[in-house]
């Protein structure tokens, strides 16, 4: 997920200022390394060039914290595609599904949608490892266990995670 | 070409066929509109938490419990038409069971548990133990034939229920967490032998599991959420 991404999906939850777009960021998806400044006008300089977000209530002062952005419905889509499409089932995709489930409860689209999505997702690849395994010799077995565990561990995080998504919608709202 | 392959190719027609299914204990909603479409010889999995309806969707296809509403079609007749009689003949017939365990009757041998359903059926003893000896062989399950199921491990019992479930050629066996009760290699064990040998009968399997690397033996699979189906959600 990209910075420019995450603000898309901040900036369909409400139109805000460059300074609240940071602390929301921060928040929500940087993890242990907030934005600089400087990342979060080239990102809004960006989106603005591509014509996904616009500007509004620039103030009499002309500092860059009296813009307002606002998404438009160009940016509105661009969310819509990040969310419906699954991550690559690979080992360290935590943060990216975190960010996505995020980015559901921000904008009230399903979180549970985006789950099952990477559900059957993870289930693909787990099948087309079972037949591998299946049809190999006992180092293949071994080969393909390691990366069924690993994605099955996944999965109860995703299942676990979608158990508590009632919850964490009110925090991310607040 | 594998049957996994095959199962694939959307010309093969639909054998049995769950619509809007409903069902409620008192005041528990089991099933809210669920629904679950089986191939001839494919191998389906269903999954969702504790409590979602999974067991109660298997039963209801498999005409074992009545749903309060929807259809369920086999192979062209509405299994609510026919009459208990009628019912329990074609599940008898058609249909081949695996639950988590206890299935199996204590008191008989391997042999003759595996031989029980075609006994049921009128069969008589000396060519039900033939079948069942001959399944039992190729299944790995030979030197077992004598032993009663308290002297099997939960693994090896659970090989004896799969064989017993394909012991009448059923062109389908509904399994419910076969494999909930065994650790993770016992486990593996029954999943490759009950897909290889359905694989190998042409018979389609329901494989109610709520462990993914289960499911994952599956040819596609279902998620069953607070009574309803993903097959009706429309996920793929
Ligand atoms: N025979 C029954 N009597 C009362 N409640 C039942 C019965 N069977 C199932 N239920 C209830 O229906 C719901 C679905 O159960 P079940 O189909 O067994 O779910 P699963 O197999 O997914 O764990 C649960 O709330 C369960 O307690
Ligand atoms: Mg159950």
């Amino acid at each position: 997920m990209t910075i420019a991404t995450a603000f898309l999906a901040l900036l369909e939850g409400q139109p805000q200022h460059g300074y609240d777009l940071k602390r929301a960021y921060d928040q929500h998806f940087a993890g242990d390394r907030p934005l600089h400044y400087g990342q979060v006008y080239t990102t809004l300089a960006k989106l603005l060039r591509h014509g996904l977000v616009t500007v509004d209530g620039v103030g009499g002062d002309s500092g860059p914290d009296r813009k307002r952005y606002t998404i438009t419905d160009a940016g509105v889509t661009d969310v819509q595609r990040w969310l419906d499409e699954p991550e690559k089932p690979d080992q360290y995709l935590q943060s990216d599904l975190y960010a996505k489930v995020i980015g559901a409860l921000l904008t009230g689209r399903s979180a549970a949608a985006v789950l099952d999505v990477q559900r059957e997702e993870h289930l693909v690849a787990m099948r087309e490892l079972t037949r591998r395994k299946q049809a190999g010799d006992l180092a293949d077995r071994i080969i393909c266990d390691h990366a069924l565990f690993h994605l099955d561990a996944d999965l109860r995080w995703l299942e676990h995670t979608a158990t508590l998504l009632d919850d964490l919608a009110v925090q991310v709202r607040r | 070409m594998t049957a996994g392959v095959r199962a694939e190719g959307g010309s093969m027609s639909t054998l049995l066929d769950a619509q809007g299914l409903h069902k409620a204990y008192g005041p528990t909603t089991a099933l809210a509109g669920a629904d679950l479409r089986v191939r001839a010889g494919e191998i389906v999995s269903v999954m969702g938490p504790s409590g979602s309806g999974k067991s109660t969707l298997l039963h209801c296809a498999a005409g074992l419990t009545r749903p309060d509403a929807g259809h369920v079609g086999y192979d062209g007749q509405e299994l609510s038409m026919l009459d208990d009689v009628r019912r329990s003949a074609l599940r008898r017939r058609e249909f081949g069971f695996v639950f988590q365990f206890g299935q199996l009757v204590p008191e008989l041998t391997a042999l003759q548990n595996v031989a029980l359903p075609l006994r049921l059926d009128g069969v008589s003893r000396r060519t039900a133990e033939r079948r069942a000896t001959g399944l039992m062989d190729r299944l790995g399950l030979a030197d077992k034939a004598r032993s009663r199921p308290g002297e099997l491990s939960g693994g090896q019992q659970q090989r004896v229920a799969v064989a017993r479930a394909l012991v009448t050629g059923p062109r389908v066996i509904f399994a419910d967490e076969p494999t909930g009760a065994l650790d993770s290699v016992a486990g593996e064990q029954v999943m490759e032998m009950l897909t290889t040998a359905a694989r190998e009968a042409g018979a389609a399997v329901v494989l109610v599991t709520h462990d993914a690397r289960v499911a994952a033996y599956a040819d596609r699979g279902i998620v069953v959420r607070d009574g309803r189906s993903s097959e009706r959600m429309g996920v793929r």
